[in-house]
C-alpha cells in the first residue's frame, strides 16, 4: 500500500515531466525511450540519456575547436552538427535539435558569426535539457527508492 | 517438426545512441540482433570481405563464409566511409546475400535519397527517430524471405522427386530407352 510521499512524488513527477513536454524541453521521442524500458531492462533511458550526455559533450567540445581555427573547415562543422542533431533527436531533447537545424543551415552559407552564435545557444539549450533530465531521473530514483512505480505520462497533444 | 527459430536482424548505424535504440526496438518484437558500427564490419560479419586484389568478390566470400544466419539487415544512410546505399548495393550484388531484404534508415527526407534506395533493392526505408510502428512493419518481409526459401527447397524436393521416379520406370521396363534425367 502506497504511502502519502509515494504520493506525492508521483504528482510531483508528472507535473514535472508534464512542464517539460509543455515548455519544448521533450518531444514525443522521449516517451518512446521511456516504453522501452522494462523489468527486464529497467536502466535503459538512464543509460541512453547518459550516453547522450557524453556524447554532446564531446560534439560541443569539437565543435568549440573546429570554430576555433583560422581556416574554418564547415563541412567538419557540419558533421559535428549532424551528429548532435541526430542523437538529440534520437532522445527526444526538441531544443537541441531544433538549434541544430538553424545550426546546419548558417554551416550551409558558412557565416561564421552566425555559427558561433549557433554555438552559444545548442550549449545554452544542452545545459537546460541536461539538468532538467537529471532531475527528472532523480525525482524518478526517489520514488522507485519509496517503493513506488514511475507513473506514465498520459500523451494526449 | 522444428520450432520456428527467432529471426536474425544485422543492425548498422555508427551512432552508438542509435544502435541501442534500433536494438531494443527489435529485441521487443523478439528478434535476435546483432549490432555493428560500420557497413564494412557488416560485410565482415556477412562473410563479404576485402580480397587485396579484388573487392569483395563473392567466390572469396563463399569460403569465409561464416554460420550465421542474417534474416534482414538494417542500417543508417549516412555513415562516414562506405555508407548505407553503398552497403545495399554490396549486398544486392552477392550472389549468397542478395535474397536478404535490407531497410534503409536516415534521419533525412530527401526524396531522391528514398527512391534511389528503392530502386537498389531496399524494401523500407524509416525516417529517424525509428519508431515501434516501423519495426512492425518488418515481420511481413521476413515472412515473405522465409515462405520463398521454404518454396525453393520444396521445389528442389519435388524436381529430386521426379527425377528417382523416371529412374525407377527406366529399370522395371529396360526395353524403354533409358529417360536422361535433368540436371
Amino acid at each position: 500500500m502506497q504511502n502519502m510521499e509515494v504520493d506525492q512524488m508521483q504528482r510531483q513527477y508528472l507535473d514535472y515531466i508534464k512542464s517539460l513536454f509543455l515548455e519544448g524541453f521533450l518531444d514525443g521521442q522521449f516517451l518512446q525511450l521511456q516504453q522501452l524500458q522494462d523489468e527486464n531492462n529497467p536502466d535503459f533511458v538512464v543509460e541512453v540519456v547518459s550516453l547522450f550526455f557524453e556524447d554532446s559533450e564531446r560534439l560541443l567540445n569539437d565543435l568549440t575547436f573546429a570554430l576555433d581555427q583560422k581556416g574554418i573547415d564547415f563541412k567538419k562543422v557540419d558533421a559535428h552538427v549532424h551528429q548532435l542533431k541526430g542523437s538529440s533527436s534520437s532522445i527526444g531533447a526538441q531544443r537541441v535539435k531544433n538549434c541544430c537545424i538553424a545550426f546546419r543551415n548558417f554551416c550551409e552559407e558558412q557565416n561564421i558569426d552566425e555559427c558561433l552564435s549557433c554555438l552559444q545557444q545548442v550549449k545554452q539549450e544542452y545545459c537546460h535539457v541536461k539538468n532538467k533530465l537529471e532531475t527528472l531521473i532523480r525525482l524518478e530514483q526517489q520514488i522507485v527508492a519509496a517503493g513506488g512505480s514511475i507513473p506514465t505520462m498520459e500523451f494526449s497533444f | 517438426m522444428a520450432l520456428e527459430t527467432r529471426f536474425h536482424v544485422l543492425a548498422v548505424d555508427d551512432s552508438l545512441i542509435d544502435r541501442m535504440l534500433i536494438e531494443r526496438l527489435l529485441k521487443t518484437s523478439s528478434f535476435n540482433v546483432t549490432t555493428v558500427d560500420s557497413a564494412t564490419k557488416a560485410l565482415k560479419f556477412l562473410g563479404l570481405v576485402e580480397d587485396e586484389l579484388r573487392t569483395f568478390e563473392t567466390s572469396v566470400a563463399s569460403e569465409i563464409h561464416q554460420d550465421v544466419d542474417v534474416n534482414l539487415i538494417i542500417t543508417d544512410y549516412c555513415m562516414p566511409g562506405m555508407t548505407g546505399y553503398d552497403l545495399l548495393r554490396k549486398i544486392k550484388e552477392s550472389k549468397s546475400l542478395k535474397n536478404i531484404p535490407v531497410v534503409i534508415m536516415s534521419s533525412e527526407n530527401v526524396p531522391s535519397r528514398i527512391n534511389r534506395c528503392l530502386e537498389e533493392g531496399a524494401e523500407e526505408f524509416f525516417l529517424k527517430p525509428v519508431q515501434q510502428a516501423d519495426v512492425n512493419k518488418l515481420k511481413p518481409h521476413l515472412m515473405k524471405s522465409r515462405n520463398k526459401g521454404d518454396q525453393d527447397q520444396e521445389q528442389e524436393q519435388d524436381q529430386h522427386f521426379h527425377n528417382k521416379r523416371k529412374d525407377m520406370e527406366a529399370i522395371s521396363s529396360p526395353n524403354k530407352t533409358r529417360l536422361k534425367c535433368s540436371s
